[in-house]
């Protein structure tokens, strides 16, 4: 049997914000899970088969978390797996649910992505002592920002790209109901003025921690045949890992992400992917992440990502190439739902039901989630047309 | 469905891990499982590790362990917080769909430094069960003395079990309890740990790992002489909460196997031996039930979980044991089982044949 | 709630009026003893004896810092121990103005390096002190600051921090993870001369 194709047929999300203090970690996922039913028109039990990531399981203290929440995900009787690859995961949970209907083990999948922050601690998980070393890290940022100074050095880019991304993204979230910032009285010169945080990234130009969600269910091509609402066809997967430090590692454009963003664009037939691509959802945590992405992607040459910055081509209003319109993981962070949240906009961007951010006439959206020490990479192409 | 088989296994299980790290102890293991059919990691076409961060005591564990793969060049890899059957089963996904021939399954767990009763306390619901902190070894027991009071399974049964288990570990290099002079009476005349289960009622805790290449069709002939075909393989789950189910059945291990043994063109009593993950004895006097097993089929000729159990990996060795007996000849059809969560909550059922 | 007709909660009427539980808060202990490894005990031990122990690869000779007995390239395991001195030069750096849970007295901002020293193919992290924080740039020349002697102890806490020689800076070509290759350019160069 040759690979199915695979259509996402229903997105769900909740709000996003620093605490969901209504809902326990049960009522988070299935409140997401219940709008991507409504939103693909189906029940519970036309679902075959859950698939579910997160963060950690010391953030929020529970081991495994899928034992927990079968009863509330309607998966007595049905196969749940848990994906965990770091930050990643969102991204690679969404595969992982692909693959059961690309290898025609399932029709209908149920994917699913969540934390809830506000009953975490994420930085005492991520603090903990490791016997025999010494911690010395505060933080994601503390292992991100020697690499951001690299590329500053290498590229050559003016101080202020970081802040020209940061005040984007909040301009955008500002258009995305469920986004956690609404920052509307934010000026660029609020952004640049804001504390630093670990140099040269400030506080303004980091990720918040949010409680959240994001559902999908995912369909075979009957199903996407069947639908009554419009559909995203999967074009192509990717998922890459490399080890996070060896000698002569290019930390700044990591070799893992070269290869899974080459991989995904030939699936989809890719060659040009700036002309190509309509619209990029990419996990941009720290501002400078996105001209570093847009290069080892593919959207940039190297080295002059930060020009697409400058010249607003990543803007929804007039740039050639909208980066993040939701607001990216820049305006919203449930860690273990950020990489499916960029998967899942993708999808409705296609889908022509990104609302107040819709790209108009979107037909071809990239998805993507990196993780760990920017070494586990998960991309998707989705497109309005079969593949 | 795309035949799929297991071609190479290695494991390595002891009671606790002194010297070496997890990652020191699945560099041998995964070079060994690569070596024995004659491949590097640049012929692999996906890897899957299943791992726990709360048996490691740190966030992100799963990461370090990749140093033991050699993932450079980048590889295509991923990993489920779960045991190593789970990682196996989305390998066999993996491959389904076509596109690559061979995947690499590794699982492990250094439980020793930690408490495991108390650990999977936390795999309880947050709200209502894991604030009354129950050690698993009590958790299992409210089900043991459910068993026996339905009158379903005596006590002596369990103690039957527990003595054939360590039994059948003698001779196994990877048991980390064995005994060729236990009896029945010796067994019933320990004292509860959790009454009704004694401590040979539970599970021997090892720590350990498990590494297991699979292949496809004709690449998986060209590399194993006898490999070990997966015909069926199927996963469920049941609820959670402890109060909402019959805790003397696992109807997601019944219907794993109905749907795995159906798949194969089998039937329970074809099979030659069955590898059971049942950390205790009243698990596996459940399980058998379940299945049906009857007289026909071997039940853990390894030992079993009660021989040796690898927390996160326990499963994936019950596969390997079943194949490598495949591989070797000495068996034609096996089933090889792993379970997650309390009481028997989710079940995985991988149903092996020779060709 | 989310408007699903299905999460409508009916309560008893005995609880009218009761207030809601809003969140529950469950201490949680977990100990792990942990036992280091026989490299990571080898790595401590020499700390105490001011020497820092590195793990060369037999694939090419790479040195590993710390000791992990593994060259993540390859999966191939590492046994040969190698002393490393205790100089070395700034591969990349961070300042922070964020405290570390945990651990006290540590002022902010402070500049967290990745420490490349002579003869090691990674860096490994280390606080660098002695200039102020603007002044820490990549290359720079750094060499180890340890305890008093009567206070070393069996841990890589030995070394207090890492302060500035006053050397030329290492170029910025040959700095930091890029000092790999150019250690194999040059090696080349030299093979390629005899």
């Amino acid at each position: 049997m040759a690979k199915q194709r695979t259509a996402v047929l229903g997105v769900g999300q909740t709000k996003y914000q620093s605490t969901r203090g209504d809902v326990s970690m049960a009522g988070l996922v299935r409140e997401a899970a219940l709008r991507a039913l409504a939103d693909a028109g189906m029940e519970w039990a036309d679902i075959d088969a859950v698939v579910i990531g997160k963060a950690p399981d010391f953030f929020e203290g529970v081991m495994m978390p899928e034992l927990y929440l079968a009863d509330a995900l309607g998966c007595v009787g049905k196969p749940i797996l848990r994906v965990h690859t770091a930050g990643s995961v969102g991204g690679s949970t969404a595969l992982v649910a692909t693959s059961l209907i690309q290898g025609g083990i399932h029709r209908r999948v149920l994917t699913l992505g969540f934390e809830k922050q506000s009953e975490s601690n994420a930085t005492w998980a991520l603090s903990l002592p490791q016997p025999f070393s010494v911690s010395i890290n505060a933080g994601a940022g503390g292992y991100f920002s020697p690499i951001i100074r690299q590329y500053m050095a290498q590229s050559g880019a003016p101080d202020l790209i970081g802040c020209m991304v940061a005040f984007k993204d909040r301009q955008h979230a500002l258009r995305n109901p469920y986004a956690h910032l609404h920052q509307h009285d934010l000026t660029f010169d609020q952004v640049v003025e804001a504390p630093m945080l670990w140099d040269p990234i400030r506080y303004s130009e980091t990720c918040p921690s949010s409680d959240g969600a994001c559902a999908m269910v995912l369909g075979d091509e009957a199903s996407g045949d069947a639908a009554t609402g419009p559909v995203a066809w999967v074009h192509g997967t990717a998922m890459r890992s490399e080890a996070n430090n060896f000698p002569g590692r290019d930390e700044v454009n990591p070799q893992a992400s070269r290869d899974c963003a080459a991989d995904v664009f030939r699936q989809a037939g890719i060659s040009d992917p700036r002309a190509e691509i309509d619209v990029v959802e990419m996990y941009v945590p720290f501002s400078w992440y996105e001209p570093m992405w847009l290069e080892s992607i593919g959207f940039a040459e190297r080295d002059a990502g930060w020009r697409m910055v400058e010249e607003g081509a990543t803007h929804l209003d007039g740039g050639d190439l909208p980066v993040n319109c939701s607001g990216g993981v820049l305006s919203s962070n449930p860690i273990g739902a950020s990489g499916m949240i960029r998967f899942a906009e993708a999808a409705l961007q296609v889908r022509g039901m990104a609302g107040d951010h819709q790209v108009d006439g979107a037909r071809r959206a990239f998805g993507h989630a990196y993780g760990g020490g920017a070494q586990y990479f998960a991309m998707w192409v989705v497109g309005a047309e079969k593949p | 469905m795309r035949e799929v088989a297991v071609v190479a296994t290695a494991l390595h299980q002891v009671p606790a891990l002194t010297d070496t790290t997890e990652v020191q102890l699945m560099v041998p293991l995964i070079n060994a499982a690569r070596d024995a059919v004659g491949i590097t990691q640049a012929d692999i076409g996906f890897t899957c590790s299943g791992s726990s961060d709360f048996l490691a005591g740190q966030a992100f564990s799963f990461v370090q362990t990749l140093d033991a793969v050699g993932a450079f060049p980048p590889i295509c890899e991923s990993h489920v917080e779960m045991d190593g059957a789970f990682a196996l089963y989305e390998a066999w996904v993996k491959l389904q769909i076509g596109e690559v021939d061979t995947a690499l399954v590794f699982s492990y767990g250094k439980s020793s430094p930690g408490s495991l009763r108390d650990v999977l306390a936390l795999q309880l619901d947050p709200y209502f069960l894991a604030p009354l902190w129950p050690p698993a070894d009590a958790v299992a027991a409210l089900q043991a003395r459910l068993l026996l009071e339905s009158g379903l399974v005596g006590a002596e049964e369990l103690a039957e079990i527990a003595v054939r288990s360590q039994r059948n570990a003698v001779g196994n290099p990877n048991a980390v309890r064995s005994s060729s002079e236990v009896t029945v009476a010796d067994v019933m005349a320990e004292a509860p740990v959790a009454d009704p289960l004694r401590p040979s009622d539970l599970a021997a805790e090892s720590d350990g790992g498990c590494a297991v290449v699979l292949a496809a069709g004709d690449r998986a002939r060209e590399l194993c002489g006898r490999p070990a075909w997966i015909r069926g393989i199927d996963h469920r789950i049941d609820a959670h909460a402890l109060g909402t189910r019959n805790l003397t059945r696992a109807p997601s291990a019944e219907l794993a196997t109905s749907v795995a043994v159906a798949a194969a063109g089998l039937t329970i009593d074809s099979l030659d031996l069955a590898e059971l993950h049942s950390p205790t004895t009243s698990q596996e006097a459940i399980l058998v039930r379940e299945f049906g097993l009857g007289g026909s089929t071997e039940v853990n000729p390894s030992g079993g979980a009660l021989a040796a159990n690898t927390m996160m990996a326990a499963g994936l060795v019950r596969i390997a044991e079943a194949a490598d007996r495949i591989i070797n000849g000495r068996a034609d059809r096996a089933l090889a089982h792993a379970t997650s969560g309390p009481c028997l909550q989710q079940n995985l059922v991988c149903v092996m044949a020779g060709e | 709630m989310s408007g699903d007709s299905d999460s409508e909660v009916r309560l008893p009427e005995s609880l009218n009026g009761v207030e809601p539980v809003q969140s529950v808060r469950t201490p949680i202990r977990l100990e792990y003893d942990y036992r280091p490894s026989a490299s990571a005990e080898s790595y401590l031990r020499a700390y105490a004896e001011k020497r820092i122990i590195g793990h060369r690869s037999p694939v090419d000779g790479a040195v590993f810092i710390p000791p992990r007995g593994v060259d993540p390239r390859h999966g191939v395991a590492i046994s040969e121990e190698v002393d490393l001195p205790d100089t070395g030069h700034v591969g990349n750096f961070c300042v922070t103005h964020l405290p570390i849970p945990g651990r006290k007295g540590l002022e902010v901002p402070y500049v967290s390096a990745w420490i490349h020293l002579d003869g090691a193919a990674v860096g490994f992290l280390g606080l660098v002190r002695g200039c102020p924080s603007d002044e820490v740039r990549i290359g720079m020349r750094v060499r180890a600051v340890w305890r008093p002697d009567d206070e070393l102890g069996t841990t890589a806490e030995n070394i207090r921090h890492w302060e500035p020689t006053g050397e030329p800076d290492v170029p910025l070509e040959g700095a930091g993870n890029r000092s790999f290759h150019a250690s194999q350019a040059g090696a080349d160069a030299g093979e390629s001369d005899a």
